[in-house]
Formats: C-alpha cells, sequence, structure tokens
C-alpha cells in the first residue's frame, strides 16, 4: 500500500515537474480560461445583469472546454516523446499510473477554476455566500472529470484523430457532471434553504458518478492501454 | 475456416417472422381501442416503446459483448459489439423521433428537459461516439470505443430508472403492466416483431462482419505468400 502512493506521489511529481520547467501548457491553459470567459461575457452581457442562471452555466462550461484543452495537450506531449509507453513498460502499476494521471489533470483543472472564479466575480458579478458547498460541487465535479478524461487521454494510442476523439469522447460522458454541477451551483447561488437542500442532492449525485467512474477506470484503465 | 451456408435456416426463420409480424401489427394497432385524451396520435406508443427498449437491449448487448472484447479479446464479441451498436443507434433514433411527435400533442412541445429525455438522448450520442470511434479511430479506435460501451451500458439502468427517482413528466414504467386489455395484443405483437426484427438484423450483421473478417485474413495470407506481388 505505501509503496502504491509511493509511485502514484513519484509519478504525479514527474508530470508536475515537467510542466513546471516547460510551462507552456499551465500558461496557456490558463490564458484561454480566461478568454472564454470573456467570450461569454461579449455573448451574455447585453446590458441587463447576467441571471444566476447563466454565471452556473459559464462556470462549468468555461471549465469543461478549457480543461479539456490542456488535457489533451498535456496526452499529446506524452506521445509525441512516447513516454507514456515508456510509463507503461515501467514496472509500475496501471492503478498508480492512472491515478496519477487524473490527479495531475485535477490540479490542472484547480488552476484554471482560480482563473474562471474571479474572472466571473468581475464580469458577472458573480457573489458567493456559501463557499463551502460551491467548493465541494467545483471538487467533486473537477474528480468526476478527471477520471473519465484521465481514463480515455491514456488510451488514445495509436488512434487516429486523437485530437478529434478525445472531446467527442470526454464531454457525452461528463454530460451528468455538468449537469450536475451547474444546477449545484445555481442552487447554491439561489441561496435559499429549499435550493440549498437541491445544492446539497447533487453534490450526493456527483458523489455517487465519482465513485462509479474511478471505478470503471481502475477496471478498465488495463485492458485499455493494452496496445494491439 | 469453414465457409456456412447462407442464408442459414435461422436467419429464414427470423426474418419470415419479423415479415409476418410486421403485417399483422399494423391491422392489430388500428384495431386498438383509441386512448381518450390522446386520440389517434397515441398510437405511435405502439412504435416508440418498442424501439426504445431495443436501443437499451442493443446497448446492453454491445456493452457485455465490449467487456468481453476488452478483457478476453475476444473477435467475434468485438464484431457483436460493433452490430448491436448499430442497432442501438438505429433504433435509438426511431425512439427519439417517435418520442418528440408524441409530446407535441401530450406536452404541448417537442422537447422537455426532462431526465428520462435527456438521458436517452445522451445514450444515442454515446453510441453515434461509438461508430465515431470505430470508423475514424484506426488501430487503437476499437479499445476507445469498448470502453465507451461500457459507459454506455451503465446509463441504460438510469435511463429505466429514471421515471421512478426523479419527478418527470414522462409516462412511468407502470403504464404497461396497467395496459387497457384492448390496447395488449397490438402492444406485445408489436414489441415481439421489433425483437424478432432486431435479432435478425444483428444477424445479418454478424454475417457481414465475420465476411470481412474472413476477407481480411485471405487477404493478408495472399500477401504473405506473395500471390499478389504483380
Amino acid at each position: 500500500m505505501e509503496a502504491f502512493v509511493r509511485q502514484v506521489a513519484v509519478l504525479l511529481a514527474k508530470d508536475v515537474l515537467v510542466e513546471l520547467r516547460a510551462g507552456e501548457l499551465i500558461y496557456a491553459t490558463l490564458l484561454f480560461s480566461a478568454i472564454v470567459v470573456l467570450l461569454f461575457s461579449f455573448a451574455f452581457l447585453g446590458g441587463s445583469p447576467p441571471t444566476i442562471e447563466v454565471t452556473a452555466g459559464v462556470l462549468w462550461v468555461g471549465l469543461a472546454l478549457a480543461g479539456m484543452l490542456g488535457i489533451s495537450r498535456s496526452f499529446e506531449r506524452e506521445r509525441e516523446a512516447d513516454t507514456l509507453r515508456a510509463l507503461l513498460l515501467s514496472p509500475v502499476s496501471r492503478a498508480a499510473l492512472y491515478l496519477a494521471k487524473m490527479l495531475g489533470i485535477c490540479l490542472l483543472m484547480i488552476a484554471v477554476c482560480c482563473v474562471v472564479l474571479p474572472a466571473l466575480g468581475l464580469l458577472f458579478g458573480l457573489h458567493i455566500e456559501r463557499i463551502g458547498l460551491l467548493l465541494g460541487l467545483l471538487a467533486l465535479g473537477i474528480l468526476g472529470f478527471a477520471a473519465v478524461a484521465a481514463l480515455f487521454g491514456a488510451s488514445l494510442g495509436r488512434a487516429r484523430v486523437r485530437e478529434l476523439l478525445l472531446p467527442l469522447l470526454v464531454y457525452p460522458l461528463t454530460v451528468p457532471v455538468l449537469l450536475a454541477g451547474t444546477r449545484g451551483t445555481y442552487a447554491v447561488l439561489y441561496g435559499t434553504e429549499q435550493s440549498l437542500l437541491d445544492a446539497a442532492r447533487w453534490l450526493r449525485f456527483l458523489l455517487v458518478f465519482d465513485a462509479t467512474a474511478l471505478l470503471c477506470g481502475l477496471w478498465l484503465f488495463e485492458p485499455m492501454t493494452a496496445q494491439e | 475456416m469453414s465457409v456456412r451456408r447462407w442464408p442459414t435456416t435461422g436467419l429464414l426463420l427470423l426474418l419470415g417472422l419479423s415479415a409476418a409480424g410486421l403485417m399483422t401489427a399494423p391491422h392489430l394497432i388500428l384495431a386498438a381501442p383509441a386512448e381518450s385524451t390522446m386520440g389517434f396520435v397515441q398510437r405511435i406508443f405502439y412504435f416508440h416503446v418498442p424501439s426504445a427498449w431495443l436501443a437499451m437491449l442493443g446497448a446492453f448487448t454491445c456493452g457485455g459483448a465490449s467487456a468481453l472484447f476488452l478483457f478476453r479479446g475476444s473477435e467475434r464479441a468485438d464484431h457483436i459489439a460493433h452490430a448491436a451498436a448499430e442497432l442501438t443507434v438505429l433504433f435509438g433514433l426511431c425512439t427519439i423521433v417517435t418520442g418528440p411527435l408524441w409530446a407535441r400533442k401530450a406536452w404541448g412541445v417537442f422537447w422537455q428537459w426532462d431526465v428520462r429525455l435527456t438521458t436517452t438522448l445522451l445514450l444515442w450520442i454515446i453510441f453515434v461516439t461509438y461508430l465515431f470511434a470505430r470508423r475514424y479511430g484506426g488501430p487503437g479506435g476499437r479499445q476507445l470505443a469498448a470502453g465507451l460501451a461500457l459507459f454506455g451500458a451503465a446509463d441504460v439502468p438510469l435511463i429505466y430508472v429514471s421515471v421512478s427517482i426523479w419527478r418527470t413528466i414522462h409516462p412511468k414504467t407502470t403504464v404497461v403492466s396497467t395496459l387497457d386489455p384492448g390496447m395488449r395484443p397490438a402492444f406485445w405483437v408489436s414489441m415481439l416483431t421489433f425483437t424478432v426484427l432486431f435479432l435478425a438484423l444483428l444477424h445479418l450483421r454478424l454475417g457481414l462482419e465475420a465476411a470481412r473478417a474472413r476477407y481480411e485474413a485471405l487477404y493478408l495470407e495472399a500477401q504473405d505468400t506473395g500471390l499478389l506481388d504483380e
């Protein structure tokens, strides 16, 4: 168990270190997430203040769009240098590799959140009273998204049209995350007693989704990354 | 590699049964009593429910076969998965085309963001993506598609129970068990006919897939022995 945790930590540290030295991915993703929010503000803000429904939607769609950009780039980089194959050949457990990739994606998306949330505050007048609930929704949403994206990102392997396929595969499967996230955020922002109960229900829904996606990921990672 | 006689008796039987069913079902549907509030449009029900059931059956078959392919590497399971996915897309399309026609009359709108409608649409999109991944994914596309199919199959139980868990406007599953006795023959003949048709199409598609695999094997063999060189 201890060895397993250390494997995950080493793999994650490797990804973080590579990124810190290269820097391209994180800056591009953060810039892109700011641009996405800006684009949404041009699309939705025509004088009248935006409804909280719009704000909740922009938060999650922005997160999904910017996250996907970073995720597909990170796996493309692995493939260019053939490092993913080296990792698959090395004597680390596939589960550790999957978890490390997933946590890496989580870190990237947390960084995206750090840009999108203030930008929403600035441009959309986002004002949060129950920050804890919102952070809970975001954390679970990111986890669910990463659990699916890591599985399919790592299994792209030799597939053609990779950069086209990844969003096509990941977005439909993470619709429940986006749905629960948006509805939950809307309920948090609405802020009445009844809607907070609703938000808690979406939080539980995300928990169930995350557990399912993680189990599926751990179960399918090995056969799906096996090259023909 | 033995060459099987084609068409097989099983296929002929399935095709005959579905042809007979398709000829009888419209008469039974017309003979069934009209529903008091919906009138004639309610008869879409005899088409819509069987399509939905087969889309779910197809998704389930595809998921199970994909699991066999991923974990056992069974080629035949992969063929079954591919054929079932195509049928899921086909019958899913029937479901999401007939549904809105019914909804326009019942709810006044074509589409409602209701849990069952959303999950069904999601199922359809997942299997369209499945076909896309297989068609354009190249060498690694089969594994990706198989993984996708397993997630798609997990959506099926969700669709089925969605009407019981969430408050939705879609009719509940109990509608079948509480059906008016006069409507039962039409409904069950439709269900049976569609299911036999599904099996016949699956059988046809599998035959095609087997022929293609045999062709590829022969081609490779011919290449190895140098027959294709000149």
